[in-house]
């Protein structure tokens, strides 16, 4: 069973909706120790998830899970919620699962909103069947700043070349939503629902 | 890259897809959930949902419309009608729609758009004009599905809900709305050029050749609706006509959910 995050933020609905399209059974639950994968999805700003997270004890729930080897994808600012810290507002720190940080993407206009080609720069579980670009949508106005240039799987570009894709072992992430970027984004849940399938040693 | 985006859109009437013509004369065109789900599969960009049911249970029409367009549509959607208040619109985005449209709640009370960017965000915030000529060459908005015009220039009121911070315009020529005549490019140009945020052509779509003009006049994307409906043209028709005039849209996945 694939857990869906829930911690008051973020268009979870949509994202079981898309799961339960291609197939795969979800749950949306602020407990997701028993899950076989974990989405942490989430829209809004950065600080004030990370505070629900920590209220829900969400936080070191992901953060053990993910050192456990469970398949784990962040969505939007779900994704940007895995790095280090970010400077959104006042600035907070993030969980930490990937080595990074998140600033404002440096663009005249933001936010970055609409469909935008994704290039894939290397292989990676999330994207298989993909082929090297397709284009997904896009709503945000930062973006994550991997330390790991190994970890980068894709980037967009919107004023400038920013991080839309990573995968780091078991963790992976989108900035872009999949569940809202019809095929190309439910081929993206249904490869990751797949590692879900898979258990963990 | 930037695409240019066609946005089916579906005038929903107890329950059922309607088309008119200039706002009357209306013709049923299926379920709304099955339809759009359909031009989904096509390469739809986004999709409008306006519900122009004249009921006081709206509210939990537009929700429950929002909740089955979820459950099968997985391209970003925007819900208008029966949103008047911050809590409406709370309801529609929760049960899973992207953006919700309002006009005639917006033009009653304009707070109502600074109340909704700052709960939700603009690019959650479309503000809907219904516009239609005067003789002199401007333009009035109307509410109430075109019938009561509200005394508002509006071009004055276009920049002014985007400044209370909506974050597109739909923006809809009654004259020319279900006529096939092709958009009225004039107030697209004009409205295009006094705001910042995106304008979305409605009224008039025809023929692929009228949605190609409407984006170069300044729109940053099309809304159609019974050229679609009526099967004179599909989606992958008029995305090939946009992109033989110069304009990038987006690659369509070729690869099924195999």
């Amino acid at each position: 069973m694939i857990a869906i995050a829930d911690y008051g933020m973020g268009n979870r609905r949509s994202v079981e909706k898309a799961l339960a399209h291609v197939g795969a059974a979800s749950v949306i639950t602020s407990d997701v120790r028993d899950a076989s994968a974990i989405i942490l999805p989430g829209v809004g700003a950065f600080p004030e998830a990370m505070r629900s997270i920590e209220r829900t004890g969400l936080g070191e729930q992901l953060i053990e899970r993910a050192a456990a080897g469970v398949p784990l994808l962040g969505i939007c600012l779900g994704m940007q919620l895995l790095f280090e810290s970010s400077t959104e507002h006042e600035g907070a720190a993030g969980l930490g699962i990937l080595p990074g940080t998140v600033t404002r993407l440096e663009s005249p206009r933001l936010p970055h909103i609409g469909w935008n080609l994704v290039r894939f720069g290397r292989e990676s579980a999330l994207t298989e069947g993909l082929g090297d670009a397709a284009a997904f949508y896009h709503v945000h106005s930062f973006a994550c700043r991997p330390a790991d240039d190994g970890d980068v799987v894709g980037v967009s570009e919107y004023g400038e070349r920013f991080v839309s894709v990573v995968e780091r072992d078991n963790v992976m992430a989108a900035q872009f939503h999949p569940e809202k970027s019809s095929i190309d984004g439910l081929k993206m849940l249904k490869n990751f629902a797949a590692l879900a399938a898979v258990p963990v040693a | 890259m930037h695409y240019k985006r066609v946005i089916p859109c579906m005038d929903v009437d107890n329950g059922r897809v309607v088309k008119g013509t200039k706002f009357i004369d209306i013709r049923d065109a299926g379920d709304p959930v099955e339809l759009a789900a359909h031009y989904d599969a096509q390469g739809a960009d986004e999709l409008i949902f306006l519900d122009i049911t004249a009921t006081s249970d709206k509210r939990a029409t537009v929700v429950e419309l929002a909740r089955r367009a979820a459950d099968q549509v997985f391209v970003p959607f925007t819900i208008g009608g029966g949103v008047r208040q911050v809590q409406d619109a709370h309801d529609v985005l929760g049960a899973g729609a992207d953006k919700v449209a309002i006009n005639s709640a917006a033009l009653a009370r304009p707070e109502l758009i600074d109340e909704l960017a700052q709960v939700f965000g603009a690019q959650c915030v479309v503000l809907a004009i219904d516009a239609k000529r005067r003789p002199d060459g401007s333009y009035e908005a109307y509410v109430a599905g075109g019938r009561t015009p509200t005394g508002k220039d509006a071009l004055e009121w276009a920049r002014e809900g985007v400044e209370r911070g909506a974050g597109e315009i739909l923006l809809t020529s009654m004259d020319r709305d279900g006529t096939n005549d092709g958009y009225e490019l004039r107030l697209t140009n004009r409205v295009a050029n006094v705001v910042d945020v995106p304008v979305i052509a409605s009224g008039g779509a025809g023929h692929p050749q009228d949605l190609v003009e409407a984006l170069t006049v300044g729109a940053d994307a099309v809304l159609c609706a019974s050229i679609f409906h009526y099967g004179s043209h599909t989606i992958p028709e008029v995305k090939d006509a946009l992109r033989k005039a110069g304009f990038e849209t987006r690659p369509i996945a070729a690869n099924p959910l195999a």
